[in-house]
């Protein structure tokens, strides 16, 4: 908790679908480095909409505006190209998708094929060896790097697109409900495997499950409506939440 | 009682099809079958002896063969450049929007004009340029044909290919965007790996209807039964030298033209079934 300086910060953060109505509202937050960060809230809060203004995934798409600011390391994103922003910010969605053309270690590697970026063998085995151990999923894979990524089963799946987010060295991952799709077994490898990994990246995590946030967040964000309501210690928020909304929605009587 | 006798004639009017599928097949074998007989099928396919001297006749598919491929091949050739990104636009660049629906019904009205007018268009508008341009004396031949075969089979590889590439996964896509990729390299790299057994699979059903095409051939390839020595040369191809002698053949001769008939069927027949077969496989995946 001694970082004076915020690795994420969103300043008044706005995004917009249409004209008239905003999807994300005047944010304001700041993210500890190295934390695991929660943002929960009912379904078309907002919360997956701020997400993605993190690594610039709404300028994929027409018509949508993000306002305001959000800092990396103090320097605005938004402002950014997405390349560079998206190279430092890495995502895992919702769904498991590895590239179904491309093997295991390919798949591991594919943030440098992409980018057009030449590794040497020595290179490239030691990325997907660290890359597949910091996921812990070596052992399991090892043996079978060539065989296609979509061979896997959904839990190992999601593993590897986390392994290939972190191939690329990101300072902050973003999540957006990288769990939803998995049994609970998987679903618990993941969570060990994440507060192995906030030792070495920022984690921000959209979460349905108020369980798991619970278990592996430090800090959590309450949005509702496109508003941050509270954000704070997750201890705090469960045990003592400050709004009342916060309130109802962990005790279940809104959601 | 209803129920059965609709049973009946469903059952019925479902076979015809086949039947007439076979029967079609089977009238093509046996007036097929005297020119096979007379020069032996593979010298039939291989020969390119085209010569109707009473007494002394010759008749050979090599020259037809080649020409029907040639033209196709190249039609293939010129159709890629001009058909993939119409796939891209449509199907990823600008995909679901006005524009793109535009562009789509616009390049599948390319597919509704009749052959005849290709021919014409051909005839008269891209011949004179071929020839201004000093390309072949006489305009006509291979690559003119191949050039009009281009433009006619890009709508049948556009619509499909660009169907492929709608498939691809959004999740795919974004998983490549977040991991620093530009929209080229997405697509290099993501899209078309994913999309490219179902655009291949496009480009073999865009060639089985090169292959069997007439009318445009006939009018524009110079109708010269030998094997062409340039593409920029004249020839014939399998379709068009049918279309040109069936209505004065009798005999040998006519048998043969059936026996060409055979071999395009047979050709076009398996192309069109690796290009079903690879659609499904790439539908499944």
């Amino acid at each position: 908790m001694e970082s004076v300086k915020p690795i994420l910060e969103f300043k008044k953060t706005c995004v917009s679908y249409t004209k008239q109505t905003m999807a994300v509202k005047y944010v304001s937050a700041a993210i500890e480095r190295n934390t695991i960060t929660a943002i929960m809230g009912p379904s078309g809060c907002g919360k997956s909409t701020l997400l993605r203004a993190v690594n610039l995934m709404h300028n994929l798409y027409q018509n949508i505006r993000v306002d305001g600011e959000i800092l990396l390391n103090g320097e605005n994103i938004l402002s950014m190209e997405p390349i560079d922003v998206r190279r430092r910010v890495g995502m895992v969605f919702q769904r498991p998708a590895p590239f179904p053309t491309m093997s295991i270690y390919d798949n591991v590697l594919s943030g440098f094929e992409l980018n057009g970026i030449k590794l040497s063998k020595a290179e490239r085995d030691a990325t997907v060896e660290r890359c597949l151990r910091s996921v812990a999923l070596w052992d399991e894979v090892k043996d079978v790097l060539n065989k296609k990524g979509t061979f896997l089963s959904g839990g190992q799946q999601q593993r590897l697109c986390i392994a290939r987010a972190l191939a690329m060295k990101p300072d902050v991952l973003l999540m957006d409900e990288p769990t939803s799709a998995l049994d609970p077994i998987a679903t618990k490898h993941i969570e060990e495997l994440l507060l192995e990994l906030q030792k070495e990246v920022t984690i921000l995590i959209v979460t349905h499950n108020m369980g798991q946030a619970k278990r592996i967040s430090s800090k959590s964000m309450f949005m509702y409506l496109g508003e941050l309501v509270e954000y704070g210690d997750t201890e705090t928020m469960f045990t003592n939440p400050v709004d009342e909304r916060t309130k109802a929605y962990l005790t279940g009587k809104m959601g | 009682m209803n129920d059965k006798l609709y049973k009946v004639i469903l059952f019925i009017a479902a076979l015809i099809v086949p039947i007439v599928c076979g029967g079609v097949v089977y009238a093509l074998v046996t007036d097929a079958y005297d020119a096979f007989e007379h020069f032996g099928f593979f010298k039939f396919l291989t020969s390119s002896e085209w010569s109707y001297t009473e007494g002394a006749e010759q008749y050979g598919a090599l020259p037809f063969i080649t020409g029907t491929l040639t033209t196709t091949l190249l039609a293939l050739v010129f159709c890629i450049p001009f058909s993939l990104p119409v796939a891209l636009f449509v199907g990823e660049y600008f995909k679901g929007t006005r524009i793109a629906a535009v562009l789509s019904t616009v390049t599948d009205l390319l597919a509704g004009i009749p052959s005849i007018i290709y021919g014409l268009w051909g005839f008269y508008t891209l011949r004179p340029i071929i020839m201004a341009l000093n390309i072949s004396p006489q305009g006509s031949g291979i690559l003119t044909a191949s050039l009009v075969l281009a433009i006619m089979i890009i709508p049948y590889a556009a619509s499909l290919s660009a169907e492929f590439i709608k498939m691809v996964p959004n999740d795919l896509k974004e998983g490549a965007y977040s991991l620093g990729a530009t929209r080229a390299e997405v697509i290099g790299k993501v899209v078309f790996p994913v999309a490219g057994s179902g655009i291949f699979s496009s480009y073999v059903l865009a060639i089985g209807r090169a292959l069997g095409e007439t009318m445009t051939v006939t009018m524009l390839i110079g109708n010269t039964n030998n094997i062409p020595d340039s593409i920029t040369s004249t020839g014939n191809s399998m379709a068009s030298i049918i279309a040109n002698q069936f209505g004065e053949a009798d005999g040998l001769r006519l048998s043969s033209l059936i026996a060409i008939g055979l071999v395009l069927f047979l050709i076009t027949a398996a192309i069109n079934m690796v290009g079903k077969i690879m659609i499904k496989r790439a539908r499944i995946s």
